[in-house]
């Protein structure tokens, strides 16, 4: 199969790739996937004092797509609001990076390790939504 | 000039010309180039030399029966087998086809039972599914961690009811060889036949229809060198083997397979075959020495990677390794220079990965991080060097993007973490 320009880009030179500190409070981390499917995405948010989040790293176990898939969120969540980085779609990540309807998943588990890293950045500074609504 | 007529050197294989603009082919459990030697044999019997075999009133007919005639006998002498034992097909998934659909549906009013393996290839299981669904009953053996069937177990699984047990001599994926002489012999004293998809194992180890009690066997044109487009079926004389034709015509290939026979197709299936076996010995030797520097440079460099299937019983032209905490597809784009097999099936439409690495037990992970080097008569050393360099590059550079080699580094047992699967 032939990837897109903008997946071998990423594939070869991956944005943001390294670890933050899980243990900080203002590091929120996602894990999703299963290595038996073959796609396990780790993706890490700092989160400043003013709720924008100013760093964003990831490690990927999969194919180039879902290696480009999280390489660019990184990118998209840097500069955001939780909010803002929560509203970023599968669909927006698919488009950009031009994947086939077989990779659609990989920006599917992009979309999923956003979320993930948001929700633990809010379980861990004590404002999950759960919390906020009581 | 060897009993058959035939001009072979051994240690002049023609070189393929070496593309500058493509990766090194590594893949030669797909397909193979055809020898240069065999095309030049095949190009008089496309044009001047076009005759129907099957044509019995004038020249043109004579010579091509001739030519096709000496190609069956060159099949014949690398199995041991008689040139009459030997049918022409379009390529080993016929044959397979053949073979186990035939002879299933000869004696489908005595016995309905088939034995097969697990890690067969498609064509063969996918026959098996077929006449499962036509009453027939299936036994598909389980392989041990390394790839190899347990003879105790074919022995309680064969029958009186039992047809036609399906054994490869070689595995397309792992390249391990199969006990074909042991798989014979309880064949014979259970009074079953005994077929053998030998498409991966024609022209790589010494094959013997007779020592091995083989009744049937399949092999394929375009994996020793040969064209595309044909394979044979050996069809024992003594105890005569008989089987029902799948395709129907003009009675060619003793009514066993209709249809005019493609002289060129046949005649370069011959040379292929003459070739190998002239060539067998000196070229595993050869293919074992890329072999072990393959693989003896990758282990130096690289922690964490796993062969799959037995080292001893194994063809000489095969690699399969799991490179641990890199996944197959991802490394394949790595390793963009070379071509070469993943066991991860993300390539296709399924997302399950291969079913023959499942077979050894491999867990879905590591059957995901898996790629197959399959080298032949055309690779060289520098298609090595180059193939472990380049290698140990992409797995190095993957395994710093990777959450589980991270993990691994900090001592977290990977397979311990509940993950959600997805």
């Amino acid at each position: 199969m032939a990837y897109s320009d903008k997946v071998i880009d990423h594939y070869e030179h991956p944005r943001n790739v390294g670890s933050l500190d899980k243990e900080d409070g203002n590091v929120g981390t996602g894990l999703v996937g299963a290595p038996a499917c073959g796609d396990v995405m780790k993706l890490q948010i700092k989160v400043s004092a003013d709720g924008i989040i100013e760093d964003a790293k990831f490690k990927t176990f999969g194919c180039g797509s879902a290696i480009a898939s999280s390489s660019l969120v990184t990118e998209w969540v840097k500069g955001k609001t939780l909010d803002e980085a929560g509203q970023i779609k599968n669909t927006d990540i698919a488009q950009e990076l031009a994947l086939p309807p077989v990779k659609i998943h990989c920006s599917v588990l992009a979309e999923d390790a956003i979320k993930a890293a948001i929700a633990d950045y809010k379980r861990k500074a004590g404002k999950d939504d759960s919390a906020a609504a009581e | 000039m060897t009993a058959l007529g035939l001009k072979t050197n051994p240690t002049s294989a023609p070189h393929t010309a070496r593309r500058a603009d493509v990766p090194v082919y590594l893949d030669y459990q797909s397909t193979t180039p055809c020898d240069p030697r065999v095309v030049e044999a095949m190009l008089p019997w496309f044009t001047e030399k076009f005759g129907n075999p099957h044509s019995r009133n004038h020249q043109y007919g004579w010579e091509a029966e001739e030519a096709v005639e000496l190609a069956r006998a060159q099949v014949a002498a690398i199995i041991g087998a008689d040139a009459k034992e030997i049918i022409f097909t379009s390529g080993a998934t016929e044959s397979n086809n053949l073979a186990i659909r035939g002879v299933a549906m000869f004696l489908k009013d005595r016995r309905n039972h088939i034995v097969t393996v697990s890690t067969e290839h498609k064509c063969v299981l996918d026959t098996c599914r077929h006449l499962e669904q036509e009453g027939f009953s299936v036994t598909y053996l389980p392989v041990a961690h390394n790839g190899l069937i347990d003879l105790a177990e074919l022995e309680a699984a064969i029958t009186d009811k039992t047809a036609i047990v399906s054994v490869m001599g070689v595995n397309n994926e792992i390249g391990v060889i199969q006990p074909l002489a042991e798989i014979g012999a309880l064949c014979r004293a259970k009074g079953a036949y005994f077929h053998s998809d030998c498409a991966q194992a024609v022209g790589k180890i010494p094959l013997d229809v007779n020592a091995m009690n083989i009744d049937l066997m399949s092999i394929s044109g375009h994996k020793i060198y040969g064209p595309k487009g044909i394979g044979a079926l050996y069809i024992r004389r003594r105890p005569r083997v008989r089987l029902v034709p799948m395709i129907h015509g003009g009675g060619q290939e003793r009514g066993m397979r209709s249809g005019t026979l493609a002289t060129p197709l046949c005649v370069g299936l011959g040379l292929a075959c003459a070739l190998s076996q002239a060539e067998m010995a000196t070229e595993s030797k050869r293919l074992l020495g890329l072999r072990t520097r393959l693989l003896g440079g990758l282990q130096q460099r690289l922690p964490e990677i796993y062969v799959n299937g037995d080292m001893d019983h194994r063809v000489p032209g095969n690699l399969n390794i799991s490179f641990a905490f890199v996944e197959g597809e991802g490394l394949m784009m790595g390793v963009k220079g070379l071509a070469v097999s993943s066991g991860s099936a993300c390539t296709s439409a399924s997302l399950e990965p291969s079913y023959v690495l499942r077979a050894l037990g491999l867990n879905a992970e590591m059957a995901h991080t898996s790629l197959r080097f399959g080298f032949g008569r055309f690779s060289t050393d520098e298609d090595i060097s180059y193939a472990i360099d380049h290698i140990v590059t992409a797995v190095e550079h993957l395994r710093s993007l990777s959450p589980l080699w991270e993990m691994h580094q900090e001592g977290i047992d990977v397979s311990s973490v509940q993950w959600a699967e997805h």
